[in-house]
């Protein structure tokens, strides 16, 4: 295989595992097998996804700069733009399920809830970062781009507070995100292993891979 | 001391004759016939404080969706892990003011009072809902046993702290033992109830067992579990969610639509297997029984 037939290979079976949580809550939700409140159930395993999705994401820089392997850095896009799949979806949930498009309600709670606020302007701030996720976009952007994309950090802390915000008591988990959070933001400031193996511009890695049915 | 006794039981609420007579066959075509023998009541009676649309949950869910974090902080963990509790011997300390302190047997607490039958809503605090078929009595008839004294104002509940059957309590995400309290007018209100039972089988060990209190007008958390401490007091006892979050959750902690939790509203709740989120009721629609033990309360300060 060459190697760039092995990194279309990989990168479909990412995709494919991308998918693998969306099909088992469907198959439980169908199953019946999401509790006493399905509703509840399905909200919160879409947003641990997405979370997961959004820290594996942006474990992939400081990998890549780690390790030396320049080739993680293709698979960033996708997963970047899985993660905010999952959380389309988890916010519609509660938007066209959980609250069934109450805007009063959904209004209120935007107002006066601070997890809503912030769990909200998370998704809000991925919004633009989606769009602008497409090589062209990339050239276009130039060096804005990596600039906007570092928003990337503030969406996922926005996630992390949203989920801390709503637990009643018990910590452990979102603690768990924040810690990875904050170890991935100090691998930052880590130079990297090789900078013969590190590429000239951080934000070439991304967009020098050919475009990817993912969006 | 002043009892406060319910308004008259009202006709809607009385089981019908048909009803009443055919629960034996009920309970016998489900198998429990043996459970009358086991308890020590003479017989169910049965009153229904449900309104018309209350339908109870199933029992799936009533035994599977628990908040009990004693076993864990998932919701289906209490179902999970609390297997390991041994309900059987069982002692409640139960001493302060009152003339018959003393380590009760479960036997002795529960000889002589008569099961009855309570459908009660379950609100809890997270702004979910449950009908439940409790199988219990008035908390006020056991009280009346150990003759409390006029410096008795308070009651305080204690559960069971013992981290080998209750693998929860390895974690420090609450103060253990978990410990509610209520005034001596809420635990005297005909409404409270010592439950031993649901859907006529004996208490499961994930709700409870094998004894907690329900206060059906208060958020679920007032209800303690696993009972093996009464305490009769003079000033009001403190209460573990209120140790724990203060700012969160008070002692009173009535079911009231109009006052928020700091990060959700009340205002609104999802009965377990409903789709759609129902308004909730003050008091959890039990107020024409209970409001006037707050009258002239502010229970936004009180909450």
């Amino acid at each position: 295989m060459t190697p760039r037939a092995a990194r279309r290979a990989v990168k479909a079976a990412l995709f494919v595992a991308c998918l693998v949580p969306l099909a088992v809550l469907l198959a439980d939700a169908l199953g019946g097998r999401l509790g006493a409140e399905p509703i509840r159930a399905t909200e919160l395993r879409l947003g641990i996804w997405g979370l997961t999705l959004l820290v594996a994401t942006l474990s992939i820089t400081p990998l890549r700069r780690l390790t030396g392997w320049n080739v993680l850095g293709g698979y960033r896009r996708m997963l970047g733009l899985f993660a905010f799949t999952y959380i389309c979806l988890h916010f519609l949930t509660w938007f066209g399920v959980d609250q069934f498009f109450a805007i009063k309600y959904i209004g209120q709670d935007l107002a006066k809830r601070p997890y809503i606020t912030v769990g909200f302007a998370s998704f809000l701030l991925m919004i633009p970062l989606a769009f602008t996720s497409s090589a062209a976009m990339v050239r276009r952007l130039g060096k804005r781009w990596k600039t906007l994309h570092s928003l990337v950090y503030l969406a996922a802390l926005g996630g992390i507070v949203h989920f801390v915000w709503e637990v009643k008591a018990d910590h452990t988990v979102p603690t768990r995100y924040a810690v990875v959070l904050v170890a991935l933001l100090a691998l930052r400031f880590v130079p990297a292993r090789s900078r013969r193996a590190a590429p000239p511009r951080d934000v070439g890695a991304a967009p020098r891979v050919e475009a990817t049915p993912a969006a | 001391m002043l009892i406060r006794r319910a308004p008259d039981i009202r006709s809607s609420e009385i089981t019908p004759e048909r009803a009443y007579f055919g629960r034996r066959a009920f309970l016998a075509a489900a198998g429990f016939v043996a459970l009358d023998a086991a308890l020590p009541a003479v017989g169910l009676a049965r009153t229904s404080r449900a309104r018309a649309d209350d339908k109870p949950n199933s029992y799936q869910d009533i035994t599977h969706y628990n908040n009990f974090y004693e076993f864990g902080t998932g919701k289906e963990d209490p179902a999970a892990n609390a297997g390991g509790l041994r309900t059987r011997p069982w002692k409640v300390d139960v001493s302060g003011e009152i003339a018959k302190p003393g380590q009760y047997d479960l036997d002795d607490l529960l000889r002589g009072q008569t099961i009855e039958e309570r459908i009660y809503r379950h609100r809890c605090v997270e702004a979910w809902s449950m009908v439940i078929p409790w199988n219990g009595f008035p908390l006020q008839n056991l009280i009346e046993r150990f003759r409390p004294t006029s410096r008795a104002k308070f009651v305080e509940f204690t559960t069971l702290l013992d981290a080998s059957q209750m693998p929860g309590q390895r974690s420090d995400v609450l103060p253990w033992p978990y410990v509610e309290g209520l005034r001596m007018d809420e635990a005297m209100h005909p409404l409270t109830l010592v439950v031993t039972g649901l859907y006529g089988r004996p208490l499961p060990n994930q709700n409870g067992a094998p004894l907690r209190i329900h206060v059906p007008w208060k958020y679920g958390f007032k209800s303690a579990k696993s009972l093996v401490r009464i305490r009769f007091v003079e000033t009001q006892p403190l209460n573990t969610w209120n140790v724990a979050v203060p700012n969160e959750y008070g002692f009173y902690a009535n079911v009231n639509p109009d006052v928020d939790h700091p990060r959700w509203s009340q205002a609104r709740e999802r009965r377990i297997g409903e789709f759609f989120r129902r308004p909730t009721l003050m008091f959890n629609g039990y107020g024409d029984q209970v409001a006037s033990l707050y009258a002239g309360m502010d229970l936004r300060r009180f909450f």
